[in-house]
């Protein structure tokens, strides 16, 4: 059984004048469990949109969500989902410490126990020492690493990610990719991603679902074997890599690849 | 947020130097002495009424009175500012009403509340609670309909329940804006207790002051406004001390966006 099933998702929303636009149009797809599997789609295709229906954010206006075999109607207990600005969804009056605390608490974690495995998580994405330190203290691929850690806290089965590296620096987010499939590794997280980074969801992921313009469906699905650990050079450059990255590119951009 | 700044010579010497000045024409227009007596007199009243405990059980009695309406005001406003601020229906039931009432200079309200209430403390209290509740309740709303969107959504990915989300997301992220509104509450309650004590008292600062320029005792009565003025000054800083405290994750995020 997979552990989130997507069945003919559908999303419209009523615009100001009264009419209708259909966001995400007929998606139907399956994560089994301990995937790493991206959407990747051109800007403005209804990827958030998507998200939030799968997170039990906004309501589907057709079709239906499972994860782990329960429809979600409303946030499901065992899925989180971490946003692209992590400058507006990390808690500004709280520590680095307090923000991953609070993931566990959500979790219904309390006490000593909890301070510990708050402290190691923060040394797991890289921010020993930035324990007392308040958000704005941190530059914005620190702050990306603290929403991480934080919804990795809650101990989702399923982590939901709306394009987290969009707006950081190339460099950080080459960084911070590798940070998080070394998590990834470890925890064994199930995580469905979403950039317009073709080469991201490429080097990142086991499967990748190429989404078309408004309304979003499902174009192609490729399988990405690459083994696994990856490297930002020698995966980056090998020809298949190239292949696959045409081939991406040759459905949702608007030039021809010659 | 003035707290870390290091001490005002300039502004203290300039300060000092207005208070010469006074001296110095008080003492050279001797016809204008019973309207304008020296600040030495003034300060020699003071010591004098300090020394009696008269002016003291006043003091006692206002800040009394002022913690009462304040603090009564604080919860009401807190409360109902965040309910309306985060229920639509609240707050399109209540906003017309709000956009009224608020204008009005409170202090119209005094005659009103000296009818129903007659001229005792709750007559006072009420009249300081009425007038101090707007700009407490006003930010409130402002403070809880501005929180991102985001910040909910995220309380919500976590599962958080409604109350939840109020308590450790929304309450927290508002709380610039209460402060703010806390803030300005604190002057207008002040402004308020003197002025309703100066119209139907028989104790506070409000009625010494006035009692004392009906006696023609002017030294007595400047001692009393500067007593006031005291009090003023002194409930400002501990409010500002308590917000440095409580808004400590605030106050360096704004150093830095100012700096």
């Amino acid at each position: 059984m997979p552990i989130l099933d997507v069945q003919a998702l559908s999303k419209s929303y009523r615009q100001a004048g009264g009419d209708t636009t259909l966001a995400i149009g007929n998606i139907t797809c399956q994560v089994e469990a301990g995937e790493f599997v991206s959407f990747v789609g051109p800007s403005g295709c209804g990827k958030t949109t998507l998200l939030m229906s799968i997170a039990g954010l906004l309501a589907p206006s057709s079709g239906r969500v499972v994860v782990n075999g329960k429809e979600v109607s409303g946030p499901p207990p065992n899925l989180v989902l971490l946003f692209q600005e992590y400058n507006k969804s990390l808690f500004a009056w709280r520590s680095v410490l307090g923000n991953v605390r609070f993931g566990l608490a959500a979790r219904g974690a309390r006490s000593a126990a909890a301070e510990s495995k708050a402290r190691k998580l923060i040394e797991l994405v890289g921010l020993k020492g930035f324990e007392s330190h308040y958000p704005w203290e941190l530059s914005g691929g620190m702050q990306q690493r603290v929403a991480i850690a934080r919804a990795l806290a809650y101990e989702p089965e399923v982590l939901l990610m709306d394009e987290p590296f969009g707006s950081l620096d190339a460099l950080t987010r080459l960084e911070l990719e590798d940070a998080l499939l070394r998590l990834w590794a470890e925890l064994k997280t199930t995580i469905l991603f979403i950039t317009h980074d073709i080469e991201e969801a490429i080097y990142l992921s086991d499967r990748i679902w190429v989404l078309s313009r408004r309304p979003s469906q499902i174009m192609q699905e490729l399988k990405i074997d690459f083994p696994r650990p990856r490297h930002q050079v020698t995966t980056r450059a090998e020809a298949r890599f190239m292949e696959l990255r045409n081939d991406i590119y040759r459905q949702i951009g608007n030039q021809e690849v010659p | 947020m003035k707290r870390s700044q290091p001490f005002n010579w300039l502004g203290w010497s300039s300060f000092a130097l207005l208070l010469a000045a006074w001296e110095l024409i008080a003492w050279e227009t001797p016809k204008l002495l019973l309207y304008f007596p020296p600040v030495s007199r003034i300060l020699a009243a003071l010591g004098d009424a300090l020394a009696a405990g008269t002016i003291l059980q006043h003091g006692w009695v206002t800040l009394g009175r002022f913690a009462a309406g304040y603090l009564l005001s604080a919860g009401l406003a807190v409360t109902l500012g965040v309910l309306l601020g985060y229920f639509r229906y609240l707050h399109g039931l209540l906003a017309t009403s709000i956009e009224l009432l608020r204008p009005m200079p409170s202090v119209a309200i005094i005659p009103v509340a000296i009818l129903l209430l007659g001229i005792g403390d709750g007559m006072i209290i009420s009249v300081t609670v009425y007038a101090s509740v707007w700009p407490i309740l006003i930010n409130s709303i402002d403070g809880v309909r501005r929180v991102d969107p985001t910040l909910i959504d995220t309380g919500r990915t976590f599962g958080l329940s409604s109350w939840q989300i109020l308590r450790q997301i929304i309450l927290p992220a508002a709380s610039p804006y209460i402060v703010t509104g806390l803030r300005i509450g604190l002057s207008i309650a002040l402004i308020l207790v003197t002025t309703a004590e100066m119209i139907a008292g028989s104790k506070g600062l409000g009625f010494f002051i006035l009692d004392e320029e009906r006696a023609m005792n002017s030294a007595n009565m400047y001692a009393g406004i500067v007593v006031v003025a005291l009090l003023g000054y002194a409930l400002n800083r501990l409010f500002l001390l308590l917000e440095s405290r409580a808004m400590k994750w605030r106050h360096g995020m704004i150093v830095r966006q100012t700096a």
